[in-house]
């Protein structure tokens, strides 16, 4: 997979609820369509998405092919202390992700 | 696709229960109606997240816009009343659109660390549908709402590559 987009904000006070926005470049194929001969197209799609954040999981979503084409996805957490946030995707061809952000907790 | 119609007693049967589950509780909602006609997967899904349990209509504000024109790319957001607690938070929110071929789109999990259920993203739908989320909450009871959302061009017209 190609490196992801992830965009928190530069600076969060402790105990503050803040915005997480990520994006993956990511085709989705629902396994539904078929190519030009006919032949169906198999499903590829990210099935699962974890952020990692102060030593625990803080949001973890099971995508299906209802998701749109390159999964855009914004959740909160809480900011407890500096550290990183580490985003995982799969996908349904065994392909992984992993991405960090430093979250600075004033 | 097959269509599966309720019958007119589960229905009053399921208002009923959800009914008497909120004078019970003494909390605000009432009853949560799902669509009258479904296909068969989307009943299938929907049972099996609820395993029983009757959700009941409130504290779920779930927003898409009321007219999609592509139905490939729709932002969705949904957000759960909670405090978010140890003690009284969120589980898990399911994001249902029955019109489509797959009606589960995503199953979201939270924990009181996330600090407030919210999700937003983009979603395919098929057709024009009420879409559905059901929160399940840490005390095991069951929140619904939904958004009815008018899809001109369809996700499943996706050309072929």
């Amino acid at each position: 997979m190609k490196p992801a987009f992830i965009k928190v904000p530069e600076r969060v006070k402790r105990g503050e609820v803040f915005p997480v926005k990520v994006l993956i470049r990511h085709p989705m194929e629902t396994g539904h369509r078929r190519d030009r001969v006919g032949a169906p197209i198999p499903r590829d799609i990210i099935h699962s998405f974890r952020a990692d954040y102060d030593g625990d999981v803080v949001f973890r979503m099971e995508l299906f092919p209802g998701i749109a084409a390159n999964p855009y996805l914004e959740f909160r957490t809480v900011a407890t202390r500096t550290g990183t946030l580490t985003c995982r995707w799969e996908d349904d061809a065994g392909g992984r992700h992993s991405q960090s952000v430093t979250i600075t907790v004033e | 696709m097959t269509h599966q119609r309720y019958s007119r007693r589960w229905f009053a049967g399921v208002v009923g229960v959800a009914a008497a589950g909120i004078a019970h509780a003494g909390v605000g909602g009432g009853g949560f109606a799902l669509p009258e006609v479904m296909s068969d997967q989307a009943v299938k899904a929907i049972s099996e997240l609820l395993a029983g349990r009757t959700p009941q209509h409130g504290r779920v504000r779930l927003e898409i816009p009321k007219l999609a024109e592509n139905g490939l790319s729709v932002p969705l957001a949904v957000e759960v009343e909670s405090p978010m607690t140890a003690k009284d938070h969120v589980r898990t929110v399911h994001i249902v659109s029955p019109a489509n071929p797959i009606a589960t789109v995503a199953r979201v999990h939270f924990t009181p660390r996330s600090g407030r259920a919210f999700l937003s993203t983009r979603i395919r739908l098929a057709d024009s549908q009420r879409v559905l989320a059901f929160a399940e909450m840490s005390d095991g009871s069951v929140w619904a709402g939904d958004a009815s959302v008018v899809v001109t061009l369809g996700g499943c017209l996706d050309p072929v590559l």
